[in-house]
């Protein structure tokens, strides 16, 4: 790809001096070595120091530039630009509340995912060496384990818009699977019980928007399928 | 501008995986800490490490720690301190077992014990062959290590300030370290942290070099602060250029691809690395891999129409083993490289990856300086921990899977010496010089005012060409004597770096204007100490210091077995010894010998 110039619809707010959020129109030319939409962000925060966003890795992994892309969650470092239908269009992510621009508040997020527990028991005194684990008892981790906690699932989840300090959201729930599915740790009746409620585990209604924006291609929804047969196994 | 104040026994700044270790430490034995971290702790660069981490666990193949020190002792090129490679890696399995414990996912062995596998410079019986030595989860070891070293803070109820940027280093008149000041992103505001501890963990600063593996958080800020606060910056002309970064985009491939059975081929398909390591091959020292990279694209031999990469190829291996071993590297050779791995080979450059120097420590984790005739006089108050500090642990080239080693044991480390000089009453709360906020507030007060000015992008792009251009894989003499000049112009741009955003909220301008002033720091440290060695060793080989009988590979120990130490305020150097004798009684020094693998 040469050089070219792809264009940008951004919201932008700053509290400190917008009245209100808008959505700037904006251009740049991109490098031929420009292929990320993360590439062009740092390409317009060179024109405009004042664009804010989060950005660290800029390979998929630590999950900071989490944002609404041409209206659908995804991570700027792995979106393809030149996928991308122009005026790109980009907002933050959507049911948090916005700091500035693309940056938003994920305290709430955060709380839900601390509400599960998130490592592992086990009362046991630890043994000299590593507990052991069969390969296949470690298998039932993959999918799970390499959440990388950017939000893109939980808000894109209509049941974690409406009930955002109530309901988990597929990230927290994922993660809380994570735990149970672990031969190691000891806590499995205890999760469920700090699930078994209207709102934490049940209002996922399968809407499996989750899965669609997934940027590690994990599968929350699968996961609380799982947590649902085991509460309801655990009820007969 | 206001100025808030808080007080701690104990504050760190940097949560990635060795300041979360160090935390752990400190919050278990009930010291009030803050753990001040840019970013959301699992957003640090620990997160991105992937092939494995050191122990000679020996789960797979016969290993122990007398050979993982010579190992070490010999990937260092005989600038490591032999006391802190013992300290470390006969730590290695209870920093391992211990994660293991907390939770972290790592791959089983049939036996249901932790996977390992091969790796660079790891070898059973004195470098006679490769050895599993690697615990690996997957290709995603950083990010599960970093993830289960969070989760146990969160049962461990540590405080965190999170998307809060360290400023400066606070010393009163006597050097002790009093503690940081800092602003959060949030809101703008600035506070004091006053401490009776205050360990450093920030990790490294790779983003001073154009083409870097590093994320963008790794500016120096360690590095930067303790600079500028008179604390010297130690081995700073050693950096590691992986061999495996991605042609273009500078995203990592482990060595673990390679520790799978991976092979680097040039231009003519040739597997060029029996050539120049005909033991261990494509499984030789970093340093060793990334300059017969080099050498292979300069002769004329390598990949594409520009001839300016060469080739990992992993075809040969069933795809079963990628998709389970490296689900990763594939994932980023498909979105980055635009290949799938198992259909095609991957392009690849040597890429900066990893610091060797940084704030330089003994093996406790105590920051030491030189003071009365003592070079390592330790800091009152101040530690350092992982790639911010050096211990020195990699001398002048670091192992794969050391440096998540490094991070756990010095982490730890660091943590447990706060602890026992805490309950020894070895640390107190020491009065607050009036002007503790001045120097940050000054140069906050410089970004407001400056009117006429370069871009802070701009000037970071000058350095980092200069970085690449003049202190790279491969050092020459003319060019490293330009490259001091240059980064000293460059350093002098650097104050007047002009922002227009002005705003308190969540102003990411300013940030990156702070962090290049860390940068900067660690570039001129870089240069400066690079133009001065006049040996090649390690990670820094010098064209007028070539392989000779008299010196072999260029090393030349009667003038140059010692570390730099690079002071900012008047850029002069200094030299101290490396330690050549372990801890304890009886472990033997691993003696002088030429390096080949």
């Amino acid at each position: 790809m040469s050089k070219r110039t792809v264009q940008f619809k951004i919201y932008r707010y700053d509290p400190d001096k917008d009245a209100a959020p808008y959505l700037q129109d904006i251009s740049v030319e991109l490098e031929a070595s420009d292929k990320k939409l993360l590439d062009a962000l740092v390409r317009l925060k060179a024109k405009d120091d004042s664009l804010s966003f989060r950005r660290s890795c800029r390979e998929g992994v630590c999950g900071s530039d989490a944002m609404n892309i041409n209206g659908k969650n995804g991570l700027a470092c792995l979106t393809d630009v030149d996928s991308l239908a122009q005026p790109v269009t980009l907002r933050p992510l959507p049911g948090l509340p916005v700091i500035r621009d693309l940056i938003v508040d994920m305290t709430q997020f955060f709380k839900q995912y601390h509400s599960i527990k998130p490592y592992l028991i086990n009362e046991d005194h630890p043994p000299e060496r590593e507990r052991l684990q069969s390969p296949e008892e470690r298998e039932e981790l993959n999918g799970l384990y390499e959440c990388i906690l950017c939000a893109c699932c939980s808000t894109a989840c209509p049941s974690f818009w409406w009930n955002p300090d109530k309901f988990v959201g597929p990230s927290g729930l994922l993660n809380a699977y994570r735990f149970i599915a672990d031969t190691r740790d000891q806590a499995t009746n205890e999760r469920l019980d700090n699930l078994e409620d209207p709102y934490r585990l049940f209002r996922c209604h399968t809407i499996m928007n989750c899965v669609d924006v997934c940027p590690k291609s994990l599968n929350p929804t699968k996961a609380i399928g799982k947590i649902k047969d085991l509460m309801i196994r655990r009820a007969v | 501008m206001s100025v808030s104040k808080r007080t701690y026994d104990a504050v760190i700044v940097g949560a990635g995986g060795a300041g979360l270790r160090a935390a752990l430490q400190l919050s278990e034995a009930g010291l009030k800490t803050a753990v001040l971290s840019k970013v959301f702790p699992t957003r640090s660069h620990t997160v991105a490490a992937q092939g494995g981490v050191a122990a000679s666990l020996g789960n797979s193949t016969e290993d122990n720690w007398h050979w993982h020190m010579y190992d070490t002792v010999k990937g260092s090129d005989w600038l490591g301190d032999q006391d802190a490679i013992e300290f470390m890696v006969r730590k290695a399995n209870e920093v391992v077992v211990e994660l293991e414990h907390y939770g972290m996912p790592f791959d089983r062995t049939d036996n249901g014990k932790i996977y390992q596998r091969p790796f660079g410079g790891h070898s059973q019986n004195y470098g006679k062959s490769p050895v599993m030595r690697s615990c690996a989860a997957a290709d995603r070891t950083g990010h599960a290590m970093l993830h289960a070293l969070y989760q146990r803070n969160v049962r461990a109820h540590t405080q965190f300030f999170v998307e809060w940027v360290a400023l400066d280093l606070i010393r009163n008149a006597n050097g002790d370290v009093l503690g940081v000041t800092a602003l959060e992103l949030e809101t703008g505001e600035i506070s004091i942290f006053h401490a009776k501890a205050t360990i450093f963990a920030t990790g490294g600063s790779g983003r001073i070099f154009y083409s870097s593996t590093n994320a963008f958080i790794n500016t120096g800020d360690g590095l930067g602060m303790a600079a500028r606060a008179g604390i010297p910056l130690e081995d700073m002309e050693f950096w590691q250029f992986h061999p495996t970064g991605v042609a273009g985009a500078g995203v990592l491939i482990t060595e673990g691809v390679r520790g799978e059975g991976g092979i680097l081929r040039n231009g003519s398909g040739e597997r060029f690395m029996e050539r120049y390591a005909p033991n261990l091959k494509d499984l030789a020292s970093r340093d060793v891999v990334s300059r017969s990279m080099v050498t292979e694209i300069n002769e004329g031999r390598g990949c594409g129409p520009e001839k300016d990469h060469v080739m990992l190829d992993i075809t040969h291996l069933s795809p079963e083993v990628i998709m389970k071993r490296l689900p990763g590297i594939r994932e980023i050779s498909i979105r980055f490289a635009g290949v799938d791995p198992i259909k095609a080979p991957i392009p690849v450059v040597p890429t900066c990856h990893y610091q060797m120097g940084g704030i330089p420590t003994n093996y406790k984790g105590q920051v030491v300086l030189p003071k009365d005739g003592d070079p390592n006089t330790p800091v009152t108050g101040f530690y350092a921990a992982g790639e911010c500090a050096c211990a020195s642990v990699h001398g002048a080239n670091r192992l794969g899977t050391n440096s998540l080693l490094d991070l756990l044991v010095f982490g730890k480390s660091a943590g447990e010496s706060v602890v026992e000089d805490f309950k020894a009453g070895n640390l107190s709360l020491k009065p607050l010089p009036e002007d503790a906020a001045d120097v940050s507030l000054a140069r906050l007060s410089r970004l407001e005012n400056q009117g006429d000015g370069v871009q802070v992008a701009d000037v970071r792009l000058a350095m980092q060409r200069t970085m690449q251009k003049h202190a790279g894989v491969f050092r020459f003499k003319d060019l490293l004597q330009e490259g001091v000049d240059q980064i000293l112009k460059v350093a002098e741009d650097a104050r007047h770096t002009r922002i227009q955003d002005k705003s308190q909220v969540w102003n990411t301008a300013r940030q990156e204007a702070l962090e290049l002033d860390n940068l900067i720091e660690v570039a001129k440290a870089t240069m400066i100490s690079a133009e001065a060695r006049k040996e090649s060793r390690g990670a820094h080989v010098r064209d007028d210091a070539p392989d000779t009988p008299e010196h072999p590979n260029g090393r030349d120990d009667n003038n140059w077995l010692k570390h730099t130490l690079w002071f900012s305020a008047d850029n002069h150097l200094e030299y101290k010894p490396v330690q050549l004798k372990p801890i304890t009684p009886g472990v033997e020094s691993i003696a002088l010998a030429k390096r080949t693998y």
